[in-house]
C-alpha cells in the first residue's frame, strides 16, 4: 500500500517544482532565523535570493556533525525555544551530543514518512507492532512508535532489554510485525527457535535499522522467521527513522524527498557526482523548522537512482550503504568513533595509545573488544592487578561511549604498527 | 633475603611461551624453577633464573613486558607439615600471601618460593621462626 499517492508517486518535474519551491522558504528562514547560517552564506557570498531552486543547491554551504557540536545545544535551532515540543540528542560522542529539536509541525512530518515506510512494508491499522527500538534520547523508539501510531496500528512499546518478555508477547499478542535493529531482530529469531516457538508467532514483516547490515542477514532473517524484512534509514540530524526506506523489490530504499533533498558528492572535492555514481550520501531538509540542516553531510557511501520503482514510487532511491567516509563505527546502535576510545585511553595515563578495536557479531549482538598494549610502566606481574586495570580501562571506555566493551591486555608492540593510517578498528561483521 | 623474580607478560597464544625460553636460552641463562599464573586472555610466567638482571633485559630488548620482584626463597625439610607451620607463623602476623610456588635446588628437601603483600615483614616473621633462606648464589 501506498500511504501518500500524491507525493510517493509524484512526476519528476512535479517532484523538483515543490523541492525548489519548499528549497527557496528553507533558505530565507535559515538565512533570518539560524545566526550560524547566515554568517556561513555571508562567508560564501550568498543570499537568499540567489537561490531559485534545487538547481542552486551547490551554491549553499555544508552542515557537519562538528557544526552540531560547536553549536551545542540550541545554536542550530530556528525556532524559539517555546516552539520546540521534544528533544532528541545522538548517542555517545566525546563530551557533547549532537541535540536536535522538533516542533509540533516536525513530529507531524516525522510520522507521516515512519507511517510511509510502515505502509511500504505491508502494514496498516489492522497490524500490531512491537516497537523493540530503545526509548528515550535516541530517536529510535519514539520515532517508530509515533509513525505506527499515525498508521493507525496497535503500539506495543517493548523498548529494548527484556528479549523473554518480547517473544512471549509477540506470540500472545499475536503481534504482527516489529521495529528493532537487525541484529536484535536475529538475537529475538534464535530465541525463538531455541524455545521452539517460531510455528507460535504470526509476525509478517520487520522494519530493521539503526545499524548497518547486509542482504545476506536481510534474507537470514526472512527465512528463519518466515517474514518480510525492510531497511528503514534515517539520522537524527535530518530526523530520525523514516528519512528512507526500502519495498518489497528492495532495489534500494526510497528517499521521502518531498522533506528530505537528497545529493550524492565526493567526500574529497565536494563536488555533485552523477546519478548511479558512488559518494557521500548529503541531506537538506526541506520543511523542518526545529532544526532546518543545509547540505547535511550523513558520511554515508550511496549512490542514487531516479528511475520509477516496480512499486510504483517514483521517489529517489538510494541503494544499500558501501561504508562511511569517516572512521564512526555502528555498534549496537550506537555511534563509536575510535578517537573515543583513544581519549578514553590517553586520560588513564597507564596505557599505551596503540589499541586496536575489534567489533564482531556474536549470537547476532555486536561485541567490542578494545586491544591495550601492556606497557613496561604499568606491567605487574599480579593477576589481580593486571584484573584491575583492565577494568578500570573498561569503565572508562564504557563512560565515553556508551556501550559495554571487553578489554583485552596484550603484550607490547603486538599491535600491528602502520606506515600511513593506523588502523584501529577491525570489523568482523563485514564477512556476515 | 630476598631474591629476584623475574616476571614476564605472555599473551594467551601459541608459540609465546617457547619464545620466552628461547630467549633465555639464547642468553644461556638457566631457569631454576618456573610458575605459570593464568587468566583467559593472558598468562604471567614468573621465573627464578640463573641471571634475572640478564634475563630482563633480553626478554625486553625481545618486545616482551619483563621485570623483577623480589621475593623470599625458603627451605623446608620434605616431611608432613612443614610448609604449614611455616604458613602459620606468617597468618599470625596477619600478612597476606600473594603468591608460592615449588623451588627445585637439587637436593632432597620441599622449598618454596613465597611472595608476600609485606615481604620485608614476612621475611622477618620467617626469621625469628628460625627459616632457612635461600640465596641465588645457592641455587
Amino acid at each position: 500500500m501506498i500511504w501518500n499517492q500524491t507525493k510517493e508517486c509524484m512526476s519528476r518535474d512535479e517532484m523538483q517544482s515543490l523541492q525548489s519551491k519548499r528549497l527557496v522558504k528553507l533558505v530565507d528562514r535559515v538565512y533570518h532565523n539560524v545566526e550560524f547560517y547566515r554568517r556561513k552564506m555571508q562567508e560564501l557570498g550568498v543570499e537568499p535570493g540567489d537561490i531559485n531552486g534545487i538547481e542552486d543547491i551547490h551554491k549553499l554551504p555544508f552542515t557537519t556533525k562538528n557544526d552540531l557540536r560547536d553549536t551545542y545545544p540550541f545554536g542550530l535551532f530556528a525556532v524559539p525555544q517555546s516552539q520546540i515540543v521534544r528533544i532528541h540528542a545522538s548517542s555517545g560522542t566525546t563530551g557533547k551530543s549532537t541535540v536536535v529539536g522538533y516542533t509540533r509541525k516536525d513530529i507531524d512530518t516525522w510520522s507521516e514518512c515512519v507511517a510511509r515506510a510502515f505502509a511500504q512494508a505491508g502494514l496498516n491499522r489492522d497490524d500490531i507492532i512491537q516497537v523493540a527500538y530503545g526509548y528515550g534520547l535516541f530517536t529510535g523508539g519514539l520515532g517508530a512508535h509515533y509513525g505506527a501510531e499515525h498508521l493507525g496500528a496497535t503500539v506495543v512499546p517493548m523498548s529494548t532489554g527484556n528479549t523473554k518478555k518480547l517473544t512471549t508477547m509477540m506470540k500472545d499478542f499475536g503481534a504482527t510485525a516489529i521495529a528493532c535493529t537487525p541484529s536484535y531482530l536475529l538475537h529475538i529469531a534464535e530465541t525463538l527457535e531455541a524455545g521452539g516457538d517460531v510455528d507460535k508467532i504470526q509476525l509478517k514483516a520487520a522494519i530493521c535499522g539503526a545499524e548497518p547490515w547486509t542482504e545476506q542477514m536481510r534474507k537470514q532473517i526472512e527465512e528463519k522467521l518466515h517474514i518480510n524484512a525492510f531497511d528503514i534509514y534515517g539520522l537524527s540530524e535530518i530526523m530520525g527513522p523514516g528519512v528512507a526506506c526500502d519495498c518489497i523489490y528492495h532495489k534500494g530504499l526510497h528517499v521521502y524527498e518531498d522533506h528530505f533533498l537528497p545529493e550524492i558528492i565526493d567526500p574529497d572535492t565536494l563536488q555533485p557526482l552523477e546519478e548511479g555514481e558512488t559518494g557521500e550520501l548529503v541531506f537538506t531538509t526541506l520543511t523542518k523548522e526545529g532544526i532546518p540542516l543545509l547540505r547535511y553531510r550523513t558520511r554515508d557511501l550511496t549512490s542514487i537512482s531516479y528511475d520509477k520503482c516496480e512499486c510504483g514510487r517514483t521517489l529517489a532511491r538510494i541503494s544499500r550503504f558501501k561504508g562511511r567516509s569517516d572512521d564512526m563505527l555502528i555498534i549496537r546502535g550506537v555511534n563509536v568513533f575510535p578517537s573515543q576510545v583513544e581519549a578514553a585511553l590517553l586520560e588513564i595515563g597507564e596505557t599505551s595509545p596503540h589499541y586496536m578495536m575489534i567489533v564482531d557479531r556474536v549470537n547476532n549482538l555486536d561485541t567490542l573488544e578494545v586491544q591495550v598494549e601492556v606497557e613496561e610502566k604499568f606491567f605487574t606481574d599480579k593477576i589481580s592487578e593486571l584484573e584491575n586495570l583492565t577494568k578500570k580501562i573498561s569503565h572508562v571506555i564504557q563512560q565515553a561511549i556508551g556501550l559495554a566493551v571487553k578489554v583485552k591486555l596484550v603484550e607490547p608492540k603486538s599491535i600491528e604498527r602502520s606506515m600511513g593510517k593506523a588502523v584501529r578498528v577491525i570489523d568482523k561483521r563485514k564477512l556476515v | 633475603m630476598f631474591v629476584h623474580q623475574l616476571s614476564v607478560f605472555i599473551e594467551n597464544k601459541e608459540g609465546r611461551l617457547e619464545q620466552v625460553l628461547e630467549t633465555l636460552k639464547e642468553k644461556n641463562i638457566n631457569i631454576i624453577s618456573l610458575s605459570l599464573a593464568d587468566s583467559s586472555d593472558y598468562g604471567i610466567l614468573r621465573m627464578i633464573v640463573s641471571d634475572p638482571e640478564g634475563g630482563k633485559d633480553a626478554l625486553k630488548e625481545n618486545g616482551f613486558s619483563a621485570m623483577l620482584t623480589p621475593v623470599v626463597a625458603v627451605r623446608l625439610r620434605h616431611q608432613v607439615g612443614q610448609l604449614q607451620v611455616l604458613l602459620s607463623e606468617i597468618c599470625k602476623a596477619g600478612i597476606n600471601i600473594e603468591y608460592t610456588y615449588a623451588l627445585s635446588t637439587g637436593t632432597d628437601d620441599a622449598s618454596i618460593i613465597l611472595k608476600a603483600a609485606d615481604l620485608e615483614k614476612a621475611a622477618g616473621v620467617l626469621e625469628k621462626a628460625g627459616v632457612e633462606f635461600i640465596s641465588l648464589e645457592e641455587l
